[in-house]
């Protein structure tokens, strides 16, 4: 932490990081291929590309829970020791724990860390009241619905008080009305923690709603194809801004250049099953 | 009683009368299907074991089965109540209960808890998991009952052998489950952990053990009755006192009635423990979703 704080390096950087994978019958697979990025202190930064171009394996390589194969992941200047607890992660899929409740589960980051029980129970209250969720401390994740459980687990990273923010396509699971209303929640909490943000979606519109820039990759192995800075002045209003004709400029430039990678998946996919049926 | 006619076609009284317009009416009309519903079922409970008793008591006394080996209801009946006000032959019955109940009990719990902790040891561990999987299988496929004879003559005719080989029938049920359950651990669940700062134990302790829960529950229910097999083979092969010593000495003077007592008793106790096992596991797992009826 001492490092963060004398230089003015960028929050993370990935430099020409490669990660290949060894897929179960032992054959070796490119997941990410001289790929390049920096994200600034308390910048958000969203990256697109086509579905399994491996835009989540970026995310793993900076938790810590994936090493590269090649090339190097900075954190705040530093290498990257196994996980960091400066990073907070939001998942794709439901990573609540069921079998705890709502308060347990989102003091369980204090309390792994050694924050006294009362004073952990204290601060997941409060940020419980953050999420609009007082009043359900102790159901079940069962008990709540979707959305409910993304605000849930949202508090569960940001009691955490994360310098770095992770997210998998956090919202993709959410019907469209819930995630416009999530957006705005997460556009909130993030302009109050500082945090830099790596947003991973498929979604172009959540990517250009959020982020300052936007990154898009080549369909696999994934590369920077181009950057995109999103000069769409905040604070932003999720619910409106797509009416924008600023929104709706930018978007079509980058689906422009989007598409004709989306394309290029699509086709490998298929001569890929055609060679497996073959 | 009067509905048992209705019972013939029961596939038919969910159908909601079509007249039914309020919510009131639809949700009366759902209510007395239910209750019809759960009539027909207990009837045929109840039609079934008096047929079955019946039947086995009538056949017995007109002499079509031979009572001699099949003994009837009302001689076992008769046998029970006198084990219950008089004792056994062989002394007092709830010694003998209690006897197989200690040594079910002591295999069953020194099983599953040696279980559990090598499922888990195993599960966490893949070095350790692939050295000594094949030990495993290998002892796995021995038939337990034929170890009886070989604990009874390492350990007597005691408590030991019995608990012994209650403990070799409960471990690896309850190892094989432990270590599923612990493998099959979400993984997001785990990765969620580890970011959220989870290391080492607490990683096991809160996320590994919680998700292998439900199978090594699944293992309890089924383990304490091979817990009770083998504290009563062990008792067939060599023992001074238990349930299986009363099969054993009504099996050597063609007592039939006995041996179906001793049945008896054991089927009380194993579903008196199959209860406990589902109150405890329904307590524990107040987390899952509920049965429907509580949905919301």
């Amino acid at each position: 932490m001492g490092a963060a704080a004398n230089n003015g390096s960028p929050a993370i950087e990935l430099i020409n990081v490669t990660r290949r994978f060894l897929t179960p019958d032992g054959k070796s697979m490119t997941a990410l291929r001289d790929f390049t990025m920096s994200v600034e202190r308390g910048e958000f930064v969203a990256v697109v590309g086509p579905t399994g171009c491996g835009k989540s394996t970026t995310l793993n390589l900076i938790t810590g829970l994936a090493a590269p194969s090649a090339g190097e992941v900075r954190l705040f200047g530093g290498p990257v020791n196994g996980i960091d607890s400066r990073i907070g992660f939001a998942f794709q899929t439901d990573a609540l724990f069921p079998w705890r409740s709502v308060i347990d589960n989102v003091v369980a980051g204090p309390l792994f860390r050694g924050v006294p029980k009362a004073e952990a129970y204290e601060s997941a209250r409060h940020w419980l009241a953050r999420v609009n969720l007082s009043g359900h401390e102790t159901k079940y994740p069962h008990q709540l619905s979707g959305g409910m459980r993304k605000r849930v687990s949202l508090a569960q990273t940001f009691i955490n008080g994360p310098q770095i923010l992770l997210m998998d396509e956090p919202f993709s699971a959410l019907d469209v009305q819930t995630r416009v209303l999530m957006h705005d929640e997460l556009l909130q909490l993030w302009s109050q923690s500082k945090a830099s943000v790596v947003f991973v979606t498929h979604d172009l519109e959540e990517a250009i709603t959020l982020a300052d820039k936007v990154y898009v990759l080549t369909s696999g192995p994934a590369t920077v194809k181009s950057v995109y800075e999103i000069d769409i002045p905040r604070p932003r209003v999720a619910s409106e801004i797509r009416y924008e004709p600023r929104f709706i400029e930018i978007s079509q430039t980058i689906w422009s250049d989007l598409r004709a990678e989306v394309l290029r998946g699509a086709d490998r996919d298929e001569s890929q099953s055609a060679k497996v049926a073959a | 009683m009067n509905d048992i006619t209705m019972s013939t076609t029961p596939n038919t009284v969910a159908v909601a009368p079509p007249r039914a317009t309020s919510e009131a009416e639809i949700e009366a009309a759902a209510a007395r299907a239910a209750t019809r519903r759960r009539r027909t079922v207990y009837f045929w409970r109840y039609f079934i074991l008096v047929v079955f008793l019946g039947g086995w008591e009538l056949l017995s006394s007109t002499k079509i089965i031979d009572e001699f080996f099949f003994s009837k209801p009302s001689d076992i009946v008769s046998r029970l109540y006198t084990w219950v006000t008089e004792g056994t032959a062989e002394g007092s019955l709830w010694y003998h209960l209690w006897v197989t109940m200690e040594e079910s009990i002591l295999g069953f719990v020194v099983g599953s808890v040696a279980g559990i902790l090598a499922g888990i040891a195993l599960g966490r561990n893949r070095m350790l998991a692939d050295v000594f999987s094949i030990y495993i299988k290998l002892i796995n496929s021995v038939p337990r009952v034929v170890l009886a004879p070989i604990f009874i003559m390492i350990f007597g005719l005691g408590l030991t052998s019995k608990v012994a080989l209650s403990f070799v029938m409960v471990f690896f049920v309850v190892f094989s489950n432990a270590f599923q359950g612990v493998r099959e651990a979400d993984r997001n669940l785990l990765a969620n952990a580890q970011i959220l700062g989870a290391r080492g134990w607490q990683l096991t302790r809160s996320v590994v053990i919680p998700s292998a829960m439900s199978w090594i529950f699944a293992s309890l229910h089924v383990s304490f009755g091979f817990a009770i097999i083998g504290a009563i083979v062990g008792e067939f092969v060599g023992a001074r006192y238990g349930i299986g010593l009363l099969i054993n000495i009504a099996k050597g003077s063609f007592d039939a009635a006995g041996m179906y007592a001793a049945i008896v008793v054991i089927m009380v106790v194993a579903l008196a423990a199959e209860y406990l096992m589902t109150m405890v596991e329904n307590r524990l797992a107040k987390w899952r979703p509920a049965p429907l009826h509580d949905a919301h």
